[in-house]
């Protein structure tokens, strides 16, 4: 076991624990965003930035700080380790950066993309963003692509998170689609001709933390905060069975894994589940889903009230945030000499 | 001119050749070094205060004793030959007209190291090298001194060279690895370093070219005689690749130590600015290190005299000095336009960002079209603010040294030129270089 300190808040964890886990442990405010890291994804994680941290003190043998930022979802964490996450205004600035980044060429088309509403983007940028962007360049575009006959790849609004890559990595039996070219063209694609096309391909929709990656069967049939996510069963070779529905009315539109609060599926489910079974008597229905990742999908619907609250207590919260926040910079940051 | 101990006999008859180069003395240094224990040749190195060459500036000895040595697992030596930093040819230069002193270096360290496998990683680009590098190993493996049971010592080595794509980032030696591995060359996470977990999962050490060639002349007049040579903790010889408006550009061995005035004027280095021209700033290792303007440059802030060494270079912090870096020396005379350049290093970087973390992946393209918007004569005095935020943004949050290396050139160039990009926001349009627009847009000129 070691003793690490997050903002303040001391916790025992076992070793070679992420900073990012321990952090979960604590839970609450302290835990940095993370868009690419995933738990159930091996190697995932380190690419995307939003999660860094800053480590006031390494461990109680090696008290010195380290010298950048470091990922907490990569870093393991040392006996005494003192971490400094929301408490650092330097990495509220830092990561206010990196979400100015993501966004720079992200083509903002919410309004249409079906991931709205449970996009890791959208709530990162309400969290860490700024009102207005400073860029004033044309954004980078990409052709939409089918990959299969049940996933679209819309590359224009890829993160590059790698998560896809990870699962037809370590879920599927080969991988037939990775990223290629590199820097700011990097795109995610398939070879030549191929399609993605295994019984767990499914999957790569869930981990895609914004629209890059969306269900061909769901495509703009409803926005995801009409439907009401409601779980259940039923006996599958391939997979657990255990999934979410989304129900419209009397009709289940989709059909996900289920998710934690942190946005990760709990168990992963096959296509067979995922695309061929959207009747109800398909199913067991066990009841609605509990949802503790505060979106506005949770607003609806079940929990109106308890939900509802702590959305207008977080619009109140932003809108303090945001008020002179004009894009300012420090004062002496301009100095050249001040560095 | 001072001691030379890595290019002094380039001009003997067939010194590219096993045979020419043997003459000259050869493959003394492997003799010598077999017969010792593995143990004294990293400690034979580690007096020697051999730094590495690439830009860096680790202790050799240092980092090879990291090398973590479980049992049954092999290790592995990898040559870094992977030089793309705009403004370095030195390495390039060696293996071309010395290639055995790089396969010599490489048999030493190998065998300091209890590596039984070795790879050259050369850039895709220098296939003319990489032939060179084939024939002179293939020299050796003819002559007993690669393969089983080298000169009877009962070491065995396998040395390859593999050929990369030509990828800056290639040259991060974990990215390297993982090119070499045969995968897409994005850096891996540290930790684990290298040293630990490297190629195929086993500890690795990764080295320049000219560190591992420098292993030869170490190994022939002892560590202690080396240290000898130099400045300090800059000790031996350090190839530099000069370059720009110098009357003499090349690739010149000097001993460290040398004062940077001397460097520049002295008819025995670059030989001046050409044309009579004044100095205006001087890039020391590398487009990554920071730009200093010739005040600067020729004296530290305080006053003293600048040394090309890694101390003297970097004394003053980023504020009033810049680095040794990998020896890239590129002089830039009074008509050079700083804004122009650093548009032009920045282009280079955005081109080269692996996109695999976002602060680099996304900055290095807005900063070039920010640097763009100037050289079009439509910049405005926030761009230069934005810049400023924009590198500081990125540098020391990415997963390897790419984002400093795009950064630092942007902080510089701003910290001490300022005026000149305040120049072009003023005069606009007017700034248009029309010959240097058309080429950079593609346009022939009506």
């Amino acid at each position: 076991m070691a003793k690490v300190t997050i903002d303040g808040k001391t916790i025992e964890v076992p070793e070679g624990t992420t900073i990012l886990n321990a952090a979960r442990m604590i839970g609450g405010e302290i835990v940095p965003p993370a868009m690419c890291y995933y738990t159930k994804l091996e190697t995932s994680g380190g690419y995307c930035r939003t999660c860094i941290v800053k480590v006031s003190k390494g461990s109680e043998k090696d008290p010195r700080p380290m010298p950048k930022p470091v990922p907490s979802c990569r870093q393991t964490i040392m006996d005494g380790m003192v971490v400094e996450n929301i408490t650092s205004p330097e990495i509220l600035e830092a990561r206010a950066g990196v979400v100015e980044f993501l966004l720079i060429n992200h083509p903002l088309d919410c309004p249409i993309c079906d991931q709205a509403g449970e996009c890791s983007l959208q709530d990162l940028g309400y969290e860490h963003g700024k009102m207005k962007t400073r860029y004033e360049f044309k954004r980078r575009e990409f052709e939409k692509i089918d990959i299969g006959d049940k996933i679209k790849l819309h590359m224009t609004r890829c993160i590059l998170c790698y998560r896809c890559v990870k699962v037809a990595e370590q879920l599927t039996p080969g991988r037939v689609h990775g990223v290629v070219n590199r820097g700011d063209v990097a795109e995610i694609s398939t070879y030549i001709q191929h399609a993605v096309d295994n019984e767990m391909s499914g999957n790569m929709i869930d981990v895609c933390p914004v629209g890059a990656l969306t269900d061909k069967t769901f495509r703009f049939k409803s926005r995801v905060w009409f439907t009401k996510p409601v779980d259940a069963h039923r006996k599958c070779d391939t997979c657990s069975g255990k999934v979410r529905l989304w129900y419209k009315g009397e009709e289940a539109l989709r059909v996900t894994a289920r998710k934690d609060k942190y946005g990760e599926v709990e168990e992963w489910i096959c296509n067979e589940c995922r695309f061929d079974h959207k009747k109800t008597s398909d199913w067991t229905i066990e009841g609605p889903s509990h949802i503790d990742h505060h979106s506005v999908i949770s607003a609806n619907h079940y929990e109106t009230g308890n939900a509802l609250a702590a959305l207008k207590h977080d619009i109140a919260k932003q809108q303090k945030q945001l008020e002179g926040n004009d894009m300012k910079l420090k004062e002496g940051a301009m100095n050249p000499n001040n560095q | 001119m001072g001691k030379q101990l890595l290019i002094n006999d380039l001009d003997k008859d067939g010194i590219a050749t096993l045979a020419g180069y043997k003459t000259h003395g050869g493959y003394t240094a492997l003799e010598k070094a077999l017969k010792m224990k593995p143990e004294e040749v990293v400690e034979e190195v580690k007096k020697s205060g051999l730094r590495g060459r690439g830009g860096a500036g680790f202790p050799t000895g240092m980092k090879w004793s990291f090398i973590a040595k479980p049992p049954g697992v092999p290790r592995y030596l990898v040559c870094n030959a992977d030089e793309s930093e705009p403004g370095t040819f030195k390495d390039r230069y060696l293996m071309q007209r010395k290639p055995h002193i790089l396969v010599e270096g490489m048999i030493i360290s190998s065998f300091a190291l209890g590596a039984n496998t070795s790879y050259i990683y050369i850039r895709g680009e220098m296939m003319f090298q990489y032939h060179i590098l084939e024939k002179a190993i293939q020299e050796a493996y003819d002559a007993g001194l690669l393969g089983k049971n080298i000169l009877g010592s009962g070491y065995d080595l396998d040395l390859y060279v593999h050929c990369g794509a030509g990828a800056y980032i290639c040259g991060e030696e974990t990215g390297l690895i993982e090119s070499l591995e045969g995968k897409r060359g994005n850096p891996r996470i540290k930790p684990p370093f290298p040293a630990i977990k490297g190629a195929w999962g086993c500890p690795t050490v990764v080295n320049n070219v000219e560190t591992l060639a420098a292993v030869v002349p170490i190994i022939n007049m002892t560590g202690d005689e080396y240290a000898k040579i130099g400045i300090g903790k800059s000790t031996g010889t350090k190839l530099i690749s000069a370059s720009g408006h110098i009357n003499k550009p090349g690739v010149y061995e000097i001993e460290l130590g040398v004062p940077v005035e001397e460097f520049i004027y002295s008819d025995k280095y670059c030989g001046g600015i050409r044309n009579g021209k004044k100095l205006k700033a001087v890039v020391a290792g590398g487009s990554s290190v920071p730009i200093l303007p010739t005040e600067l440059i020729l004296k530290t802030a305080k006053g003293e005299p600048r040394l090309m060494s890694y101390e003297s270079l970097s004394d003053g912090g980023f504020v009033t000095g810049t680095m040794m870096g990998s020896g890239g020396f590129i002089a830039m005379d009074e008509d050079t336009s700083i804004v122009k350049n650093l548009w032009n290093f920045t282009r280079f970087y955005h081109h080269e960002s692996c996109g695999q973390c976002s602060p680099c992946r996304e900055g290095t393209g807005w900063m070039e079209k920010i640097l763009h918007k100037f050289i079009e004569g439509h910049a405005e005095t926030k761009d230069i603010d934005l810049l400023w935020d924009i590198q500081g943004k990125i540098e020391g949050k990415t997963i390897c040294p790419l984002g400093e290396a795009a950064a630092w050139p942007v902080a510089a160039a701003i910290r001490h030129f300022r005026p000149e990009f305040e120049e072009y926001v003023k005069k606009g349009r007017s700034m248009i270089d029309v010959k240097h627009y058309y080429r950079i847009n593609n346009l022939q000129p009506a």
